[in-house]
């Protein structure tokens, strides 16, 4: 087993790349996650219930005969709705509370969210069905799904365009404004209960968006919705707010790091390794960070 | 003041008692035996909860309307208490005490998932009430010297050893290279186990061992190693998610393999959802309806799955199957006994040796069910994907059709 590197050496690349399709994906969720972290400061559990439910928008189009690669267009569009009800319904109650209170609101509504889409989907695991075929490379040694590379460049494409609208657009300019400091916003003419429902909704919309692509890329079930939000809180974690290159590298990054682990140590091992990596990352930076607080000194 | 204290005590105490005695004597009211069961109607296993719950109630309106159980001379019909475990084996050993204590039940059905059936297993157990199960086939569930607890279904080590007796076979009796995939719960672990000795056993070299993160949606490793050995089998457990899992990945990334075995596909729907990229898969199966056993109730598999699909409207999985099967025995080890005493009860559903639609019924030791073989069916679909049949393949004395070996391989396909 642990010659597996030497026996196929050309199934590394294979590792890499599902590492980074897969990394991409838990990227641009962990950026949606970002985003309104640095803006409301609000921890959002029920991220991957967001993106579930985005996921079950992709499959419902499956099931009436629609492609379900529309997804990514239509289910965006819905749940940037539902982010946006979820931020007046839930969220502007806590959001100006301390984190505690947010993590447990968020809390509840992912438990609420699973019950709700358990009690309207069934329990029953779906896929969707992309047909989008294989790309084989190197000698059909490398295979490497299209609905994987689909997904891979819808998130990125997203992200892309995400970043020019926060650039570019006035409600962009406000949203950054609020995250620097609401309160001088707010003095400003910034309508900040507005950006913090856009904020709300846009997060849900890129779940929406990764939820479409895993429909067709994975698998769907009402209760599978934690692991995407442990991902991303992890990325977050790593890469910190508002840095949207540090997010794909570190999303990306974990990715590969899993896939290898995976392959090289036993699938076992797969989580226990990024956890591992987790740890060390974080107790590099308190190093650091120390050492430049002394510094300063 | 302390006569008086010891007074209401000792009233509270007889009218508990009174009432106790009531409820329990209460359990078969009239005409009616009245079973209990917690089954999963809500939470992650409610489909599989839905099916066991449909199969027992099946069963229940055929032997009312088929005369009912004859006990001493009287004729009584069954009746089910039903709770919703919600999926938690917490409230799955709540609902346990409360049918036993409080709704006075005597005599237990299982609730769905192996899980589950071991948080109830206890407390059934303490009250000394016996438990027909039909869903929870865990291993452990067995080696725990429970005396009140029998399983309709094969143990879950028996689940996919026959696939490495069938991939030895077709390599002209030398042993082969086995890949394996399980999920890290009770069951699969189980299943694996069961690999593991069928491997001994026959001299087979296990070259993939991995086990999957219950969380885990992605097996492109493990895959990726698959392709890199290249194993004679390639074995996976996951429940649904593992096998939507697998065959959506093995399909994609084009993964070779000589023989695929797996669980769950007839619960995740397989071929219904995948189409042709699942034909070939060899799924374990509790039941198959192509199957000749037979009872007077429901006649055989054909019969039952027609009735079933009539009353429910779709066609039965295994998991219906074998909770109907509970009931056929509950209502032959009450006739046997001609009591309702629960450790008459018990002894005679220890002697249970019979047959049903759903296959022969004899309970070893431990409370498993011994006499009924795993089968093997293999996916097969008609050109265009659109149709897809699940065909038993092994053993060969059920086979209704010739197993398909090797996989032909995707560039192929």
């Amino acid at each position: 087993m642990d010659l597996l590197i030497f026996q196929a050496p050309i199934l590394m690349v294979q590792a890499s790349m599902d590492g980074i399709l897969l990394g991409i994906l838990f990227a641009l969720i962990a950026y949606g996650m970002a985003l309104q972290w640095g803006v409301m400061n609000i921890i959002n559990i029920a991220q991957g219930e967001l993106v579930i439910m985005g996921g079950y928008i992709a499959y419902f189009m499956y099931l009436s005969g629609i492609h379900p690669a529309f997804g990514v267009i239509v289910s965006p569009i819905i749940m940037y709705c539902v982010g946006w009800g979820m931020y007046k319904l839930v969220i502007n109650k806590v959001v100006d509370k301390d984190l505690f209170t947010s993590i447990l609101a968020t809390f509840g509504i992912s438990i609420l969210a699973q019950q709700l889409m358990n009690f309207a989907f069934g329990a029953d695991v779906v896929v969707a069905q992309s047909n989008f075929g294989t790309t084989m490379l190197f000698n059909n040694s490398v295979t490497l799904p299209n609905a994987k590379i689909f997904s891979g460049a819808v998130c990125v494409i997203s992200a892309i365009i995400l970043v020019i609208y926060m650039k570019k657009s006035k409600l962009g300019r406000a949203i950054r404004a609020t995250a620097q400091n609401a309160r001088a916003a707010k003095i400003l003419g910034v309508d900040t209960e507005k950006v913090y429902a856009a904020t709300f909704g846009i997060n849900a919309a890129l779940c929406g968006i990764a939820g479409a692509c895993i429909a067709i890329t994975f698998t769907l079930h009402p209760y599978t919705g934690l692991p995407y939000t442990v991902r991303s809180f992890m990325i977050v974690i790593i890469a910190g707010l508002g840095n949207l290159p540090a997010v794909a590298i570190s999303g990306m990054g974990l990715g590969v790091f899993e896939e290898w682990s995976d392959y090289l140590l036993g699938t076992e091992f797969r989580i226990a390794a990024v956890f591992s990596l987790l740890v060390i990352i974080l107790v590099y930076r308190r190093f650091k960070l120390a050492r430049k607080r002394e510094y300063l000194k | 003041m302390k006569i008086r204290n010891i007074l209401i005590t000792l009233v509270s105490a007889i009218a508990l008692l009174i009432s106790a005695s009531t409820i329990s004597f209460a359990k078969v009211v009239g005409d009616k035996i009245i079973l209990g069961a917690a089954v999963s109607l809500t939470g992650k296993y409610s489909s599989n909860g839905v099916h066991t719950q449909n199969g027992y109630n099946l069963a229940v309106e055929r032997i009312n309307s088929m005369g009912g159980v004859k006990v001493g001379g009287k004729t009584y019909k069954f009746d089910i208490i039903y709770y919703d475990d919600e999926s938690n084996s917490g409230r799955a050993a709540q609902l346990a005490e409360r049918l036993i204590k409080q709704d006075g039940v005597q005599f237990m059905l299982g609730p769905y998932s192996s899980g589950l059936t071991k948080a109830m297993a206890p407390v059934t157990e303490k009250y000394e009430v016996p438990m027909v199960e039909a869903n929870g086939a865990s291993r452990s569930l067995f080696t725990k010297g429970y005396k009140y607890l029998f399983a309709v279904l094969a143990p879950a080590n028996l689940y996919l050893d026959v696939a490495i007796d069938l991939a030895v076979e077709k390599n002209g009796g030398k042993p082969v290279k086995i890949a394996m995939a399980f999920e890290q719960d009770a069951f699969s672990q189980d299943v694996r186990l069961g690999i593991v000795e069928a491997a001994k056993r026959t001299g087979s070299k296990i070259i993939i061992d991995d086990k999957l993160p219950k969380e885990l949606n992605d097996m492109a490793a493990t895959l990726s190693k698959v392709k890199a050995t290249n194993p004679d089998v390639l074995v996976v457990s996951g429940h649904t998610k593992g096998a939507l899992t697998a065959v959506r990945q093995i399909s994609e990334m084009k993964v070779d393999v000589k023989m695929l075995a797996m669980t769950h596909c007839d619960a995740a729907k397989l071929s219904k959802q995948h189409g042709k990229a699942s034909e070939y898969a060899l799924c374990a199966s509790q039941w198959h309806k192509s199957l000749s056993y037979k009872d007077k109730f429901f006649g055989g598999g054909m019969k039952y799955d027609a009735d079933f699909t009539k009353a429910f409207g779709y066609a039965p999985p295994y998991q219906a199957a074998e909770s109907s099967a509970a009931l056929l025995v509950y209502k032959d080890a009450f006739e046997r006994a001609q009591s309702f005493d629960t450790k008459k009860v018990r002894d005679a559903l220890a002697a249970t040796d019979m047959q049903t639609f759903y296959g022969n019924i004899k309970f070893a030791e431990g409370g498993q069910n011994v006499s009924k073989p795993m089968v093997l069916f293999q996916v097969s679909c008609n050109d265009d994907g659109s149709k897809c049949e699940n065909k038993v393949v092994a053993p060969t004395k059920w086979a209704s059709a010739e197993l398909v070996h090797p996989i032909p391989s995707w560039s192929k396909r």
